[in-house]
């Protein structure tokens, strides 16, 4: 399911306003456009820390859910069992059996990070904005989009966050700190539904 | 005037000016111990404490309306920061992050003291291994951005684990960084005050600073249309403060009107200025003493007797009606063979005794609010009783005389005259109907007939208690209903109390009984506690061994855990954590709301949380606490036991008033000396209470105890009127009829109106008072006309 059936009528509307306004708009838009049509994704992802402090890199797998406007379901598999659900501003984390709810608020220096990743999935142009500087390059068919925090905190903990994409899909985050520990995260559609 | 005249007018003006002087100095107290029992028993002063000064009673919401989100956070921002910034409150809370780093500093540095999961086992190998890994995998969630950088120095993850246990209340919804409520339609703030909610005065002060710093918010709006902010306040001290000007506003109000339509009426009656300030004498004098003697027996005076005590007393407005009525003389006709006092007084006194016998069960009640009232009215109707016979034939002018209303009297008793035709028997046939319906009725009401819930005597709206119930469910667990009480001799008595009954209450949690609690010694571990983690923590050399056994094969390298090796040595020679060492901190305002200091003791309060959409059964907490044999903690249902303390009230009321009953039969039984007489002065009264009783009843109004005060005053205003009939049909005189007739329409006339009056009130005490007694006081009146009139010469009503 690429994107959802439209009735004619509104794909119109749709298409008349966005060629109203296309001229100032880039390639950007159109992803973020697609992206915010898209109402559900999932994916299965691998994810490698990569951090001074360990001897070697943590890896771990599973899958990401995604349910407009503010859902965002991290399933990871392996190497340990992890449920991690961002449900507006509630982050929870299941682990072991054990449930922990953090309030994503008290946190400022995590909320932007996670912000960053599901304003991009809703294709919110304005949320990410207001936070980050946004670059970006290619063409539709295989597109980057990096995003530099315009707080000087958050730029304490977020150095970059760099996300590639093909339409309106997202193959791969990576995220820098300054320390220059990263993150990298390789997201793939399932084969076979 | 003569010598002996003037000797009882001075004696009565100084006795009046002591009493004024007792007055003025008297203390009065307007916070809710009036409601609370004098002589609590052990449990009773818990939940007593927790009313006046627990944490529940200092809270204020606040909630921010209108205008666009934006403006409504800016607004919570301002004022939570203006409020924090202010000594009147100990804590304000709206979900910003303040004092952040203090706390964060705080808690790092006595990690290994306030973490409940040290223990020897936790810094052996296998634990350090499993912690370690623990926190290996902390570092891939979001959270491990923050994790990172303390890893060094705390590979366990204590810091997550000791936020993890002061957070285990599930937040409010937060947008903009602020809580608002689910729906994101209001900016939500919990505010705790300084003072203890039964300080009204200090409560008030408090919400004006909450206004003011509203006032100076900001409100910028985005939107030029928008709704323009709106501030509304909830809470147990919002209440109190609401309440109280409400019922001062509702007893000012009807009191003056209730002064002025029974001033109205004497005029007419009297037409006659002196009269009119004569006639008030009684009344004014009897409320002075009342209030002096209550002063004097209690210590301090409370608010309701203030609010209350006068409309009690409204009796003794009578008593001077019946002086001057039964006293005039017309000129033309001879003078009556007997004094006023002669042929009055004696009927005013039994019946003045009769609403003492009443008014005496109010006494031993353990409701201080209504011993008061008890101990007000008596010595007031004594005081107004003394007056009228000693003093005011004292003042009276010679040859004084009101207007003659004996033709009123003669129009009344047209009126009467076909139910005084009525016979005996039928009269007794219909008295039996009238008693056997109302008690019909109250038998059908049965259990639902009395309200035995505090709340019954809430003056406050139905609206506002919603307002309150809503608030309380944005912010999700603000409510403060079920908690844990552990009490000790010394505050680290009650901390390590407070941590035996965490063990109890621990497993309640997995089994969904409660969702979680709060406790003190999660801020401040009791001294045994402290030592018992400080033990438990090895030598340098043992934690160095048993970490690199630890991490073999770990992706984190024992060698970057320097600084948890020193770390934890530090701990390990640290001196304990006190209550100073809180200074500074926020932590140290939600330590001190779990605190509470009494005279000889302490008590830790462990608030209990509901698990997710399940009510807490607090008998379950107390059978855990229990079978964990914690005899020093307790387990309260503030609800419940406010509720089970009102219906004790209660209870205990209806049994004194059924004694007060028994000494009024006695009392007339010797004054009267014939069983019949009896009959006829009782049967009248207590076909008006049960009428009254169950017409309320019917009309689907529950009985508070405030109806059974209004009941007990239908007795002593009602008694006068039985009796009066009584003498007359002892006495025959001339015109003695009509005059007794007269003033007894008169009397009944304004206390009708008086509490006619306060049925039309806001207040739910008011209107208790002024459904029962305006109905109640107009039927006594019809039932002893018609009672003590029936026919002589059928036999059940042959004189005696």
């Amino acid at each position: 399911m690429r994107q959802p059936r439209m009735h004619r009528c509104a794909l119109g509307l749709l298409l008349l306003s966005w060629v109203c306004a296309a001229a100032p708009m880039g390639d950007l838009d159109e992803v973020m456009r697609l992206l915010a049509m898209r109402r559900h994704g999932r994916v299965e992802f691998v994810e490698q820390h990569f951090l001074a402090v360990l001897r070697r890199p943590i890896e771990s797998s599973g899958e990401l859910l995604y349910d407009a406007p503010d859902h965002l379901e991290k399933r990871t598999l392996l190497p340990h069992p992890e449920n991690l659900v961002l449900d507006g501003g509630a982050l929870t984390v299941e682990r072991g059996g054990r449930r922990r709810v953090l309030d994503l608020h008290r946190y400022p220096q995590i909320q932007p990070f996670v912000e960053s990743i599901r304003a991009t999935l809703a294709g919110d142009r304005g949320a990410l904005e207001r936070v980050y500087r946004l670059e970006f390059a290619g063409s539709l068919p295989r597109w980057s989009l990096t995003l530099e925090p315009l707080d000087r905190e958050l730029a304490k903990v977020v150095q970059q966050v760099r996300i590639d994409g093909s339409r309106d899909e997202l193959l791969r985050v990576e995220i820098r700190q300054p320390d220059g520990d990263r993150s990298l995260m390789t997201l793939r559609t399932p084969a076979a539904q | 005037m003569t010598p002996q005249r003037a000797q009882i007018a001075a004696l009565w003006i100084v006795c009046l000016a002591v009493a004024c002087i007792v007055v003025a100095r008297a203390r009065y107290i307007t916070d809710l111990s009036a409601f609370l029992p004098a002589k609590p028993t052990a449990a009773q002063q818990l939940l007593v404490d927790q009313l006046r000064d627990g944490p529940a009673s200092r809270l204020i919401l606040i909630a921010i309306d209108g205008a666009d989100p934006g403006a409504r956070t800016q607004a919570s921002s301002a004022i939570a920061g203006r409020l924090r910034g202010d000594s009147r409150f100990s804590s304000v809370n709206n979900g910003e992050p303040v004092t952040a780093e203090r706390d964060r500093q705080f808690l790092f540095e006595h990690r290994y003291l306030l973490s409940d999961r040290i223990t020897a086992a936790r810094f052996s190998a296998t634990g350090l291994r499993a912690a370690i890994q623990d926190t290996i995998d902390d570092l891939a969630s979001p959270a491990g951005l923050l994790l990172k950088s303390l890893l060094p120095q705390d590979p366990t993850g204590e810091m997550m684990h000791i936020i993890d246990q002061l957070e285990r209340t599930p937040a409010p919804a937060a947008s903009g960084g602020v809580w608002v409520s689910p729906d994101g339609a209001r900016a939500l703030i919990v505010a705790q005050t300084a003072a203890g909610g039964s300080d009204i005065d200090a409560q008030a002060d408090a919400i004006r600073a909450v206004r003011a710093a509203f006032a100076a918010a900001p409100r910028e709006s985005s939107a030029a249309d928008a709704r323009p902010l709106q501030l509304t306040l909830s809470g147990p001290g919002v209440f109190a403060v609401a309440a109280r000007a409400k019922i001062e506003r509702a007893a000012v109000r009807l009191s003056i009107a209730g002064s002025l339509l029974v001033v109205t009426l004497l005029f007419a009656v009297y037409r006659s200025l002196p009269a009119l300030a004569l006639g008030l004498l009684p009344v004014v004098s009897g409320a002075i003493v009342g209030i002096a003697a209550v002063a004097l027996g209690f210590g301090a005076v409370h608010g309701i007797t203030l609010g209350f005590g006068i409309t009690l007393i409204g009796e003794s407005v009578d008593y001077s009606i019946y002086f001057f009525v039964q006293s005039r003389r017309s000129p033309q006709g001879p003078a009556p063979a007997l004094s006023w006092q002669q042929a009055w007084w004696p009927t005013i006194r039994l019946g003045a005794l009769t609403s003492v016998c009443g008014f005496a069960s109010l006494l031993p009640s353990g409701f201080p609010g209504l011993a008061q009232l008890g101990a007000y009215s008596i010595s007031g109707l004594v005081a107004a009783a003394l007056v009228t016979r000693y003093v005011l034939p004292a003042l009276l002018p010679s040859g004084f005389a009101i207007r003659d209303v004996a033709p009123l009297g003669v129009r009344v008793a047209a009126v009467l005259r076909p139910f005084r035709r009525l016979s005996g028997r039928k009269v007794a046939a219909l008295s039996v109907a009238v008693a056997l319906t109302a008690l019909a009725i109250l038998h059908r009401h049965g259990a639902t007939l009395w309200n035995r819930e505090l709340s019954a005597l809430s003056p406050i709206s139905i609206e506002d208690q919603n307002t309150d119930a809503r608030l309380r469910g944005d912010l999700g667990a603000a409510d403060v209903r079920n908690l844990v009480v552990v009490a000790g001799a010394t505050l680290d008595d009650a901390l390590a109390g407070a941590e035996r009954a965490a063990q109890a209450l621990s497993p309640l949690i997995d089994a969904q009984v409660i969702g979680g609690f709060d406790s003190p010694a999660n801020y401040l571990p009791s001294a045994g506690m402290q030592a018992a983690r400080r033990g438990s923590l090895p030598d340098p050399t043992t934690l160095r061994d048993n970490l690199r056994q630890a991490t073999t094969g770990l992706e984190l390298d024992a060698t970057r855990l320097q600084p948890f090796l020193s770390d934890v040595e530090a701990a390990r020679r640290a001196p304990p954590v006190t209550a100073r060492d809180l200074e500074g901190t926020s932590l140290r305002a939600g330590f001190e709301a779990l605190v509470l200091h009494q005279k000889d003791r302490w008590n830790a309060l462990l608030p209990l949380h509901p698990a997710v959409g399940k009510a807490i059964d607090i008998a379950q907490v107390a059978v855990a606490l229990q079978a964990a044999r914690v005899p020093e903690a307790r387990a309260l249902d503030l609800e419940r036991e406010s509720d089970d303390l009102y219906a004790g009230y209660l209870s205990e009321a209806i049994h004194f008033s059924l004694a007060g009953t028994l000494s009024i039969i006695v009392l007339l039984s010797i004054a009267l000396r014939s069983p019949l007489r009896v009959v006829k002065v009782v049967a009248p009264l207590a076909l008006a209470v049960l009428t009254v009783a169950a017409g309320l009843a019917f009309c689907a109004v529950q009985l508070t105890i405030l109806h059974l005060v209004g009941m007990l005053l239908i007795v002593a205003v009602g008694s006068n009127y039985a009796l009066f009939f009584d003498r007359e049909a002892q006495v025959h005189e001339a015109g003695g009829e009509s005059l007794t007739l007269a003033s007894l329409v008169i009397a009944n006339l304004s206390t009708v109106m008086g509490f006619g009056l306060l049925s039309f009130s806001q207040v739910p005490v008011l209107v208790a008072l002024g459904t029962t007694v305006a109905p109640g006081a107009f039927l006594a009146l019809l039932f002893a006309a018609v009672l003590s009139r029936a026919d002589p010469s059928t036999p059940a009503t042959s004189r005696a």
